[in-house]
């Protein structure tokens, strides 16, 4: 059974997520002389890229970074779920079932990404996944050897992925592309400047070199018959039907807002607004990496150092990656010119396809003119466990609906700890 | 691979590797049904990392436990409700 009681402790910088946003940001924190603490809901420093068993299997930079991590001083509290935060910089946490509250003069949030997933005929089955979803199961020790995969949906994702399965033995069916192949092969030619990006290209294709890889190509449904999955594939032209054992889908990254959002920070175009020195619309407030725009690891280090120094009071220097951050932005948005999803992908959904899987709402219930409060009053879409993170972006990017405010606590939580942290976090805003 | 340990799932005794999360020592084990949805569809892990609730079961008696989030623990009882 869960423990009770709750736990406070304080700090100077107190930074939400341990990817490398995250971890850049701890390092010149801590290196500037302010105590850190650093809480993660994963069991391990990294986050989703660097997600790793033994810290010999990640690239020499990633081992680097961690290092630096590990001598900064800053404190890690791993497995702990933030799901509150008053005025910022009070943050209320769960962890092993217990409430943890953190008091702290700035905050920096590198909460990541999460996938887009699309909703699609057969997109809720049991062995249909996100991509990253995938990369992230096998990076935890789920074994593929032999299984018939597919990896399918758009973006930079879909080499490493596949790559990554095939390496772990995967009999890897096909790897389709949504992107017709002009913009593929432009965004490729456009690589030059870079020729690091165009050479890991490569070499993730070269991991996968015996299987199919389609431009212009995209799943249209999935059926289970038997107990084996069959996905339909079409490239506009023709279609066809493969069986598979797994199917990865990767519809592209959205950034993790959903606590920005509750601080009240402001968020344009699905991004969390920062300044040159990475201060969102609340004071003390900042934000690092892919909440601010899905620009990818480098972008995601040069933004979390420039958050951790600017956090701890030295702004000037914290401005000095300004141009780097800027060049990596522009990177990132002609990635996503180059990849944006094609409007067929919007048509698969057919009226009994479920849209909201944690309450089973499907599209026929849902009217595309709704805001996402409004669809969530009427059919209750977004009212799950999930709290909308999935139907809520599939909903904003199918039909344009609008997000809903964001309610407390951002992930479902026991209501012993609910308890503790709301006692506490009164007590705390008394006494101030 | 780490050693063994031992995890019963549905109150039958499995084995699995030690180092790895839940949510993969039940997909090497063949489940691919973690739970049921409201309307009784089978469901299992969609985006690994805590985000869309999917994979959630209950552990020693806690119910709604993300299995992709939860290490293995030696005598862990694991509860699929699919």
């Amino acid at each position: 059974m869960p423990e009770r009681g709750s736990r406070a402790l304080s700090a100077d910088i107190a930074i939400i997520g341990a990817g490398p946003a995250g971890i850049a940001a701890a390092v010149h924190a801590a290196g500037a002389g302010r105590s850190v603490v650093v809480l993660d809901a994963g069991p391990r420093p990294g986050g989703q890229i660097w997600r790793h068993r033994r810290r010999e299997q990640l690239p020499r930079a990633a081992r680097r970074w961690l290092e630096r991590f590990d001598r900064s001083g800053a404190v890690l509290l791993p497995e702990a779920s933030v799901v509150d935060a008053g005025a910022g910089t009070l943050l209320g946490a769960e962890r092993h079932g217990r409430a943890v509250r953190v008091h702290a003069e700035a905050v920096v949030l590198a909460t990541g990404a999460q996938e887009l997933f699309l909703p699609f005929p057969g997109w809720t089955l049991p062995n249909v996944l996100g991509a990253g979803g995938a990369q992230a199961l096998l990076k935890a020790g789920m074994d593929v050897r032999g299984k018939r995969i597919a990896v399918v949906g758009t973006g930079p994702l879909l080499l490493p992925v596949a790559a990554a399965l095939s390496r772990a033995g995967a009999n890897l069916r096909l790897v389709a592309e949504q992107a017709p192949a002009g913009r593929v092969l432009e965004f490729a030619t456009s690589l030059w400047r870079t020729p690091g990006r165009l050479a890991q290209a490569a070499a993730y294709r070269a991991a996968f070199a015996g299987t199919r890889y389609r431009w212009g190509t995209w799943v249209t449904y999935v059926t289970q018959a038997d107990g084996e999955l069959h996905a339909a594939y079409t490239d506009g032209r023709s279609s066809w039907a493969e069986p598979v054992d797994l199917l990865c889908t990767a519809s592209g990254l959205i950034p993790a807002t959903e606590l920005a959002r509750h601080i009240g920070c402001v968020v344009e175009g699905g991004r969390v607004v920062v300044d040159d020195a990475q201060r969102t619309s609340v004071p003390q407030v900042y934000a690092a990496g892919e909440p601010t725009g899905n620009a990818g690891v480098d972008a995601a280090l040069v933004e979390g150092a420039m958050a951790g120094l600017a956090a701890a009071g030295r702004e000037s220097e914290a401005r000095r990656f300004l141009a780097e951050r800027d060049r990596h932005r522009r990177f990132a948005d002609r990635t996503a010119r180059a990849f944006r999803l094609r409007e067929e992908l919007r048509d698969r959904a057919r009226p009994d396809t479920v849209v909201c899987r944690c309450e089973d709402v499907p599209l026929s219930a849902l009217h595309p003119e709704w805001s996402a409060r409004q669809a969530k009053l009427a059919t209750r879409a977004g009212m799950g466990s999930c709290q909308g993170r999935v139907c809520g972006a599939a909903l904003q990017h199918l039909f344009g609906m609008s997000a809903d405010t964001v309610r407390v606590p951002v992930l479902p939580t026991p209501l012993g700890v609910l308890a503790d942290l709301t006692d506490s976090m009164d007590d705390s805003q008394g006494a101030a | 691979m780490s050693a063994a340990i031992r995890i019963l799932v549905n109150d039958t005794e499995r084995e699995a590797p030690g180092d790895i999360s839940l949510a993969a020592a039940l997909l090497n084990l063949g489940y691919a049904s973690f739970r049921a949805s409201v309307t009784g569809e089978g469901r299992g892990p969609v985006c690994g990392m805590g985000t869309c609730f999917e994979c959630r079961v209950a552990v020693d008696g806690v119910s709604g436990r993300r299995a992709c989030l939860e290490p293995v623990r030696d005598g862990m009882r694991v509860t699929l409700d699919a």
